[in-house]
């Protein structure tokens, strides 16, 4: 097999090929290398990339070749910095924790391993997962592959990128408010985001912890429902992880079409500020979606306005109590000539922390403050129920919902840093599935005439992801094959 | 001018788990720095916290005990505040919802009853230990993440006396659940006081002052006194005391300022996210109410009752379960309570305290403090005598009759055997049984001491006064 055709692999064809013989994952793991070395220069997704230690795992995985050998044996997988592996670094993409090195796998990673998958590298992120943009890293910005004058998306570019320039058949992401989905949309690849408890926390660096759900970012619907299904269940270290694994994709999903399905499209999220050609497309994607035997209803999802504030106050307390064991004392960097613990935590923190992380510490702390607790904290826990009392309501009238990811396609490097603010509004249609726990997939279903990709967001209930991921795969193969990104100076 | 104060209390005990509350190292004592640490209790990122089910149950049997309210719905709360022994710079703790609300401890002080009334009592996991060296410091993580039951008084007491036996009481009463071993020289137990005065006849209270971090009682105790005393002096001489945090020196005897309310903590409490709220349903808590031992209090009284012993003796031995334990399980085999309450409070409780023993470890077994009595009582050995054999008992076990006839010190109650040491006392004291015919008493009982002395104290000493008196009435 020649190189291109390893890295057009979908999981279950690589598997398979291990398995049978027809390669091995060392041939695999060396090919996926081969394509980093030459492609990541240009867009930089990865961060680390250990390739010795990669195709000592990938000759293990050979080793325990056969029927027994997990269903992504020998498989490569990326991972986002944010997640524990043991023995690697994990950085979060922030220069306080330069010299880390993780003690342990996280659960989602363990669950991929105890499938004999290889985990080949890890990817830039915003740091600690704070931003939309993959710009506001210590290890500097990943470019989008399909325009490198254009972001990936964030926090979770790294591996979007990664993804759609073939550089890794599917990696790992973390979303808190749009974190997989959003990049997945910017890149033209598959993210989802699971329901809240779906994939055991243990291991991911923590942002916001009632918001953090781990997620797959793949090449295509089917990859991410098996990588879920792996990921998923109960796990006795994360005490807010449900019982049961998701289901497996289905072989019958894309076949048997949509028919009987209601398909919800919010009003509030078709309203003004959407880019005509995201709405555009999204809307084509909808009418495929009914070709396929779905019936759309309009659905109202009223307070989705005060999500942005909401979001933002609620994710920034938890971060700044999350944040806080960044000290310099036990792990990490420290910094030098502190005189008293409190010169230390000052002088680690303020060099070892970037502007968009220290920007959200401080408003998080604010909004805890005493005094000000329940006019922020308190409200936006209030409007938080009300938003998921939305959902409730919606979803009575509709199986899943279809959406945009985001209003506009990819934003220009350097666009948003100088104004956060217009960042986080465009979290706007992503930070609700959070805030309500509910499930969300970012599907390509378009490029605009720059040729930058387009997703289509589909939404579920809490634990629904069987639904979306059904919708998902239906309206993908209807879709056909997503043009490949071609890269190219902006 | 007279003043009153009032004096409330936090006690932090340390629970009695295998386990630490948020993940599965070891909770035990004196192991070297640092081994007793895993991701969770060292606050590496990424990891998260595992309720300790075990914790939960202690907490709610004491507030059972102490008749707290046991809410359905209680949860845990993020408390943030940098310092170097918190490995997250949050504790886990419970800020509005406790696990137990209400209930007061009833106890003795000053020879009345006294009732201290609960605020709430609460979990929390422990902080690491800060160590200062020549040249750096140094944290050590092994307590980071013990399970802390933190005890919140009322302002109920009204003197360091009245807390030092509240402190008793209490401590009393956790031993009797066996939901923390109390060892204070392990730092099981930790208080912080809040205290103050105001002038007789004053309804409001004065402005209080807290101590922080007093791992003694009797630091408790002469903390107050001082304190208290301070306070006053403040007062007479027209000044005004400010509400803060002092620190407790025991070396010098003061307490100094730490801070004042104006740089107070804003602990900025939210609700732990990675914990799911406790739910309690009735029959767990039943089954868990049903599994309360006997209390102190009521054991006293039964002791009293039961056994016909007094009232200040049953209090010495109800003070220990195991004590107590012991004492019903040797008096119930003998038939002289009285008799074996006062071996126990006595050379039992001197023996263990001289040696540092609990009475787990005695090799005096109860039933053979029982027979011991019973020797007493039948005449066989003396009391002298007895002591003896309880004294080898302790050293190295053993029954009282083998011991007995071993070091041959059954009484002599043969009255011609002590007839005729009798006779031999008098023929070698001449002059004491010259000096009893010419009127001097006192000679007769240094005669009996001769007597003892030849018996090598086995003669029984009641046989030996009749034969003495007999013999000196012929002369
Ligand atoms: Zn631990």
């Amino acid at each position: 097999m020649n190189r291109e055709a390893f890295q057009c692999l979908d999981l279950r064809s690589a598997a398979a090929g291990v398995v049978s013989g027809d390669f091995t994952s060392r041939e695999l793991v060396e090919a996926m290398l081969a394509g980093i070395i030459e492609r990541d220069p240009a867009i930089r997704a990865f961060v680390h990339v250990d390739a010795d230690d990669a195709l000592r795992q990938a000759d293990a995985a050979d080793a325990r070749r056969g029927p027994g050998g997990g269903r992504l044996n020998g498989v490569p997988v990326a991972v986002k910095d944010v997640l524990n592996v043991a023995g690697q670094p994990c950085g979060c993409a922030s220069r306080i924790l330069e010299g880390y090195r993780a003690p342990y796998d996280a659960t989602a990673v363990a669950r991929l391993r105890r499938e004999g998958a290889v985990v080949v590298g890890r990817t830039n992120m915003d740091e600690f997962a704070m931003g939309s943009t993959t710009e506001n890293s210590v290890h500097g910005p990943t470019l989008n592959p399909w325009n490198h004058g254009r972001v990936p998306g964030g926090s979770s570019g790294g591996s979007a990128a990664a993804v759609a320039s073939r550089e890794a058949l599917a990696a790992l992401g973390s979303d808190t408010g749009g974190s997989v989905r959003q990049p997945a949309s910017f890149c033209g690849c598959v993210g989802l985001k699971p329901s809240y408890g779906r994939i055991s926390r243990y291991g991911l660096t923590a942002y916001a912890s009632s918001l953090d759900q781990i997620g797959p970012l793949t090449t295509n619907v089917r990859d991410a429902a098996l990588l879920l299904n792996i990921m998923s269940g109960r796990d006795p270290l994360d005490s807010t992880s449900v019982p049961d694994p998701a289901p497996c994709a289905d072989d019958g999903w894309a076949a048997a079409g949509l028919k009987g399905m209601k398909l919800g499209l919010p009003r509030e999220y078709f309203g003004a500020g959407l880019d005509p050609e995201v709405a555009w497309a999204v809307r084509a994607a909808a009418d495929a979606c009914a070709a396929l035997g779905a019936e759309l209803v309009e659905v109202a999802l009223p307070h989705t306005e005060y999500a942005i504030a909401a979001y933002y106050i609620i994710a920034t307390a938890e971060a700044s109590a999350n944040l806080a064991r960044f000290d310099g004392v036990r792990y990490g960097r420290r910094a030098d000539g502190a005189s008293d613990p409190y010169d230390l935590y000052t002088r680690t923190r303020a060099e070892g922390f970037g502007a968009e992380v220290k920007r959200r510490i401080i408003l998080g702390t604010y909004v805890l403050s005493s005094g000000y607790y329940e006019a922020y904290y308190r409200s936006a826990q209030k409007v938080r129920t009300l938003i998921r009392r939305d959902f409730e309501r919606a979803f009575g009238q509709c199986d899943a919902m279809l959406a945009p990811v985001a209003p506009t396609a990819a934003y220009r490097l350097g666009e948003t840093t100088d104004d956060p603010l217009k960042m986080y509004l465009g979290d706007i249609l992503t930070v609700t599935a959070n805030l309500a726990g509910i499930c969300g997939l970012s599907v390509p279903c378009g490029l605009t005439d720059d040729g930058l990709p387009v997703g289509l967001q589909v939404l579920g209930p809490f634990l629904g992801e069987e639904r979306v991921l059904r919708v998902g795969a239906a309206y993908e193969t209807a879709r056909g094959p997503f043009p490949e990104p071609h890269g190219g100076a902006a | 001018m007279k003043y009153l104060t009032t004096i409330g209390l936090e006690v932090h005990v340390q629970l009695r788990t295998r386990s630490k509350m948020f993940c599965a190292c070891g909770t035990g004592f004196g192991a070297p720095p640092n081994t007793q640490v895993c991701p969770v209790c060292l606050g590496y990122p990424g990891a998260m916290p595992v309720m300790n089910e075990e914790a939960i149950r202690l907490t709610v049997m004491t507030g059972l005990a102490l008749g707290c309210a046991i809410p359905a719905f209680s949860k845990f709360d993020r408390k943030s505040y940098f310092y170097p022994d918190m490995p997250k710079n949050y504790q886990i703790s419970q800020y509005d919802c406790p696990l137990c609300d209400g209930g007061a401890v009833e106890f003795e002080s000053g020879g009345q009853g006294r009732r201290v009334r609960m605020v709430r009592i609460h979990l929390e996991e422990d902080v690491a230990k800060n160590m200062h060296f020549p040249s750096f410091s140094g944290v050590d993580f092994n307590r980071a993440g013990v399970p802390l039951m933190e005890i919140v008084t009322q302002p109920d007491m009204g003197s360091p006396e009245e807390a030092m036996d509240f402190l008793l009481a209490l401590k009393q009463t956790l031993s009797y659940l066996g939901v923390s071993d109390c060892n204070l020289e392990e730092g099981n137990v930790r208080c912080d006081v809040n205290c103050s005065v105001r002038p007789d006849g004053q309804e409001e209270l004065g402005t209080k002052t807290e101590i922080k971090n007093l791992n003694t009682f009797k630091g408790v105790f002469h903390a107050l006194r001082h304190e208290l005393d301070r306070q006053v002096d403040v007062l007479e001489s027209g000044g005004r005391v400010t509400q803060e945090t002092r620190r407790w020196d025991a070396d010098q005897g003061v307490t100094y300022s730490m801070r004042s309310k104006e740089d107070a903590h804003d602990y900025r409490y939210f609700p732990e996210p990675d914990l799911m709220p406790v739910e309690l349903d009735a029959a767990t808590v039943g089954e868990w109410r049903a599994a309360i031992p006997e209390l102190p209090g009521a054991r006293r009284a039964r002791l009293t009752a039961e056994y016909g012993i007094p009232g200040y003796a049953a209090g010495v031995i109800a003070a220990d379960r195991a004590v107590a334990d012991y004492f019903e399980a040797a008096a119930r085999a003998s038939k002289n309570a009285k008799a074996v309450s006062n071996w126990v409070m006595t050379e039992m409780l001197r023996l263990l305290g001289e040696r540092g023993m609990t009475i787990g470890n005695a090799r005096v077994t109860p039933g053979a403090l029982a027979r011991l009595v019973s020797l007493v009582d039948s005449g066989v050995v003396s009391s002298t005598a007895a002591k003896d054999v309880f004294a080898a008992m302790f050293e190295s076990g053993g029954d009282p009759d083998a011991l007995v006839r071993e070091k041959g010190l059954a009484q002599v109650s043969d009255a011609s055997e002590i007839e005729a040491i009798v006779d031999r006392a008098m023929e070698e004291n001449p002059k004491s049984v010259a000096d009893f015919m010419q009127g001097k008493s006192a000679a007769a009982k240094f005669l009996v001491g001769q007597v003892m002395r030849l018996s090598r104290g086995k003669a029984n000493p009641k046989l030996v006064n009749e034969i003495l008196e007999r013999k000196l009435g012929a002369e």
